[in-house]
Formats: C-alpha cells, structure tokens, sequence
C-alpha cells in the first residue's frame, strides 16, 4: 500500500506526520523547561510569604504576561496531539485517518485557545 | 514520541520493544500523557484563566489551596508525573541525538539527579508545608 518515498537516504517525510512530530518535541522541551522554573519558583511558598510575594509580582510584567500565552500553547498542542498519538498507538486502523485526526487536533485547538487567548489577552492588557 | 518506529500494537509491542523497561516507559509516557492532559489543562484553567488570572496568585492564595489535602493531592501528582513524563520525553530525544556514548550518559546522568533533586524539592514543599505557620515545617531554613 504505502510506496518508498522518492527521496530515498532521508527518514523525513514530510506533511502532517513529520511536523506534528517536530511540534511535539519542541513544545514537550518548552513544557518540561518551564516545569523545573515552576518547581523552582512555587517553591519558595515553603518559605514563608517575603520570597515568594517577590517572585510572583514579576507575574505583572508584559513580557511574562506573553510567556505565559506562549506556554498555554504549547502545552495544549502537546496535550491534544498527544491523544492523537494514544488514538493511532491504541487503535491502528486510525493510522489510516491521520490526516484526518491532525484535522480534529487543529479544529480543537482553535475551538480551545481562542477563550483562552481572551482571558490572557485580558490579563495582559490589564497591567499595560 | 516516533509513532512510526515506537510499537504500535499491545499483542507485536513486547517482540519489538528492545526491552521490557523501554516497553514499560513507553507505556508510562501514554498513561501518565492522558491523566496529565486533565490535571494540567485543569490546573491552568484555575489559576491562570478564572478571575483574574495569575494577577491574583499571591501567598496567600497557594497557601489557601494547599490548606486543602484535594489540591495537596492534584498538585503533587502534577508534580510527579509532570516530571517522570517530561524527564523521559528529554530521555528519549538524548537518546536520539546524542551519539557518543560517553556524552550521553553524562547528560542523562545530569537529567536524572536533576529529576530527583526537583522532585524531592517539590515534594517536600507541598506535602510539608502548615498552613497555620505560613511555611513549610522541615524545609531548612524555613
């Protein structure tokens, strides 16, 4: 069923399989980075209010106000692309709809970062 | 993390896996994916979405939420399996991109006690910490 790619030497093939691959790891790097800052930061709860009251009034700034949209898309590509990757793993024939899964996965990403993106887009007007 | 070189079926999965641990892995990194997809995604609509956002996280407010053995209890499992899965996601890619076997097991070793040091840190903050006190009980220098 499935030809040799032309280009032949390459294990790159391109198209939805190859990106959301790329995504992947790219937003799963992103994700795991800010998890050891996180830990870090949230931290300092443990002792007691001077520190952490400190730390977390950098939350105003701008510029942390859109990391923190950056982060929320990575982490929810990472999420619904990886119950992509469950769906085919778990069920092999869905390997033959993958095209059609990424559509579901993009679909819901839209329907999903849109109120999000306002309620951020809110916040970071809020403290320009 | 490569759907077409990773096992792709539960009955050929254990033939092909080049051993049990990595099938084990494999299959952690699937299930522990599903109950992180609800407890993160629930987490940053808390925290981050509702009300004002993070505008309101203050002391305060995590010492109000880690007053409660519920939120102890989601932000620990966060913790653990939000480490396990990241650090074996960094794995897997070392693995891949890292050919010189002495470098590799240099930066795994670096990742590993890093994992530990971070888990047993966040650990201890969220399962120690006394709301009454305002700080965590056996943390030095708390």
């Amino acid at each position: 069923m499935a030809r040799l790619p032309e280009r032949i030497g390459t294990i790159y093939r391109g198209g939805q399989g190859q990106w959301s691959w790329a995504l992947h790891r790219i937003t799963g790097i992103t994700v795991i980075l800010f998890l050891f800052a996180h830990i870090l930061d949230t931290s300092l709860v443990g002792w007691g209010p001077e520190f952490y009251e400190r730390v977390v009034s950098v939350y105003h700034n701008p510029l942390i106000r859109l990391m923190e949209i950056g982060l929320a898309a990575a982490v929810l590509f990472h999420a619904l692309n990886g119950l992509r990757i469950i769906v085919i793993d778990f069920w092999p024939k869905a390997a033959e709809y993958h095209r059609q899964l990424f559509g579901v996965v993009v679909g819901l990403y839209i329907v999903l970062i849109v109120p999000a993106l306002y309620f951020m887009g809110r916040g970071l007007i809020r403290n320009l | 993390m490569g759907v077409a070189t990773r096992p792709t079926t539960r009955p050929g999965a254990r033939d092909r896996a080049s051993s049990t641990w990595e099938l084990w892995s494999w299959f952690f990194m699937r299930i522990s994916g599903i109950i992180l997809v609800f407890l993160v995604l629930g987490h940053f609509t808390i925290v981050h979405l509702l009300g004002e956002g993070i505008d309101r996280v203050n002391f305060a407010f995590v010492a109000g939420r880690w007053a409660s053995p519920f939120w102890q209890t989601w932000d620990w499992t966060m913790l653990f399996l939000g480490l396990l899965h990241g650090s074996n996601g960094l794995k897997n890619i070392i693995d891949e991109y890292v050919r010189s076997p002495g470098k590799r097991a240099a930066i795994k070793g670096v990742l590993y006690v890093s994992t530990f040091i971070f888990m047993l840190l966040g650990t201890l903050v969220i399962l120690t910490f006394d709301p009454d006190a305002g700080r965590s009980t056996i943390l030095p220098g708390a």
